[in-house]
């Protein structure tokens, strides 16, 4: 049944009666008829909901959706359970926003608290914030936490998605901090050139895990690296992946953030997407965004609240480290859904399977003349090859049998393909591409 | 001999000699802001002047900026009250923030007396 529930004409005309009024118009008295606006809006005539459905559909017509999809690059397709759209449709759940009022939000502060149990669970944190708007911003957030009085220069190596780079250049363009890039090397961060770029005034370093070109990054010698300086480690993650690999507590990462969507959130052509982050109890206070808290209320139950609040803008002002008051509710809700349905059991099979359908996709692919892995480092689901046309050749003639092909990598001369296999793509699936790109040629 | 002076802003300062002084709040401005939470204070070596913020104090519900009543450089701070932030609410004259050296400047000061009168009103 519904809980929200608009008032009717009838109601309407009682409120305004008790107090003294007999129409809406009357309520507006005090507005200078020289600005009212007195004729009807300039648009269109509405249309009906039959009218309005085929113009939409006819709209959406014209979007290509891809039957087969081996493409990732930051954003990934994996299967999503029923129970997850079941459970996120709820009206209290769907129309719910960042809840002001800890006493009548019991429900949806709980399922935040849920959610940032997860995170913890999954990156093996100490403190998760209710999240943010996506992983590129969760990233910037992370530079900007790790700022100190005389650290103001942020590491990012440069096998991060590029996305990801250029939102944090822009988060941290209004502030006095700098990002230098860690040149890579094989596919992977520089090691050697890290270790020279480190000094006194080094705020952090960012790698991503598995990072852009879907390699494994050596993290734990980086952590070691890092170990006995100030310098804060932040490990950018793909959330299915820690099916398998180690969490970043692990490596010794100080924070950890990443794009949630896989989570459960369906491509959606790029967004509403969901940003964790989760850190050490030491840098708790540095966590931007809502954290949920639990506590007990005045007859010793327990209840959930907004907790920490003096670090937030509306508290310290120009001192926050952050300017962000929200979160992704609805896409956090989601992701604990997933995760919840999935259970640990699930992770690691989304994990194992999208890793082995990768490999014996990589395997398939080399078969073919002109067809190589650029890197030779140990991969998750996403990988690099050659191809032996140039790539528009490959993708349209992919894109003819319902198929996405591999990401063009820039600066590539048009020959690179970044390739990625997650739970969903079937060996038949594989077999079938190998085919039809084995008639690809020029 | 050492002697307590307290700036408008709440703050009390010490001088241990010419040239070093220690600084806290006053209890009155313990009182105002409720139960402390945390503190966030400077790195010995830090330079601080007269009026500027040095440090902060947070509360459940704010945060409030602690302003330097003398110009030096920041030779101790008090690392007790990173763990535990309670100790100036229960004694906020014994709670010092942070030791202050090569004293260049100092705001206008008020003796006990006058800071007393200046809160009763």
């Amino acid at each position: 049944m519904g809980t929200y529930v608009p008032n009717t004409k009838d109601e309407q005309l009682r409120m305004l009666k008790e107090i003294g009024l007999d129409s809406m118009d009357q309520l507006f008295e005090a507005i200078p008829k020289e600005v009212k606006l007195g004729s009807p809006l300039d648009i269109p005539k509405g249309m009906s909901e039959m009218e309005v459905s085929s113009k939409m559909k006819k709209i959406a017509g014209k979007n290509k959706v891809y039957e087969t999809i081996f493409r990732g690059c930051g954003a990934y397709r994996h299967y999503i359970p029923a129970i997850v759209k079941q459970v996120t449709s709820k009206e209290e759940f769907m129309t719910a926003y960042t809840p002001y009022q800890a006493e009548i939000s019991q429900g949806i502060l709980q399922s935040i608290f849920e959610y940032q149990t997860m995170i913890c669970e999954l990156t093996g944190m100490q403190v998760s914030n209710a999240s943010v708007y996506d992983g590129a911003s969760a990233a910037a957030e992370a530079v900007i936490m790790s700022k100190e009085r005389k650290r103001k220069k942020a590491l990012v190596s440069a096998s991060v998605n590029p996305m990801i780079i250029e939102t944090i250049t822009t988060y941290i363009s209004g502030t006095d901090m700098e990002l230098e890039l860690i040149p890579v090397k094989d596919g992977l961060t520089d090691l050697e050139s890290l270790k020279n770029k480190l000094d006194d005034n080094t705020s952090c370093v960012l790698i991503q895990q598995p990072n852009y070109y879907g390699l494994l990054e050596d993290g734990d010698a980086i952590g070691s690296i890092l170990a006995d300086t100030d310098i804060k480690y932040i490990m950018s993650c793909n959330p299915i992946s820690l099916g398998v690999l180690k969490t970043p507590a692990e490596y010794g990462a100080d924070i950890a953030v990443g794009e949630g969507q896989p989570l459960g959130l369906g491509l959606s052509f790029g967004g509403p997407y969901l940003g964790f982050m989760a850190t050490t109890e030491k840098l708790m206070r540095r966590l931007p965004g809502r954290i949920v808290g639990e506590t007990k209320d005045s007859q010793g139950r327990r209840a959930y609240v907004l907790t920490l609040q003096a670090r937030e803008q509306h508290i310290r002002r120009e001192k926050a480290s952050s300017n962000i008051c929200s979160n992704q509710a609805l896409c956090a809700m989601t992701a604990a859904v997933y995760l919840a349905a999935m259970g640990r059991e699930g992770i690691r099979q989304a994990a194992t399977l999208s890793m082995s359908k990768a490999h014996y996709l990589a395997e398939r692919l080399c078969e073919i003349d002109g067809y190589d892995l650029v890197y030779e480092g140990e991969f998750f689901n996403e990988f690099v090859t050659t191809v032996n046309a140039d790539v528009d050749v490959v993708l349209k003639a992919l894109s003819k049998h319902g198929i996405l092909g591999g990401y063009p990598l820039e600066g590539s001369d048009r020959r690179q393909l970044l390739w990625c296999a997650t739970e969903l793509n079937t060996k038949e699936e594989i077999d079938s591409m190998i085919q039809i790109l084995n008639g690809v040629s020029g | 001999m050492s002697k307590i002076f307290y700036a408008k802003s709440h703050e009390w300062v010490e001088f241990l000699d010419d040239t070093t002084a220690r600084v806290g709040i006053s209890d009155y401005a313990q009182s105002e802001l409720g139960d402390l939470v945390f503190v966030s204070l400077p790195e010995e070596g830090d330079e601080v002047a007269v009026g500027e913020s040095f440090a902060d104090v947070e509360s459940v519900k704010a945060v409030s900026n602690v302003y330097s009543p003398v110009s030096g450089t920041v030779k101790a701070v008090n690392e007790n009250l990173l763990d535990q932030p309670e100790l100036v609410n229960s004694d906020a004259m014994d709670a010092w923030f942070i030791e202050v050296e090569n004293i260049s400047d100092k705001a206008d000061l008020l003796t006990e007396e006058e800071y007393k009168k200046l809160i009763e009103e």
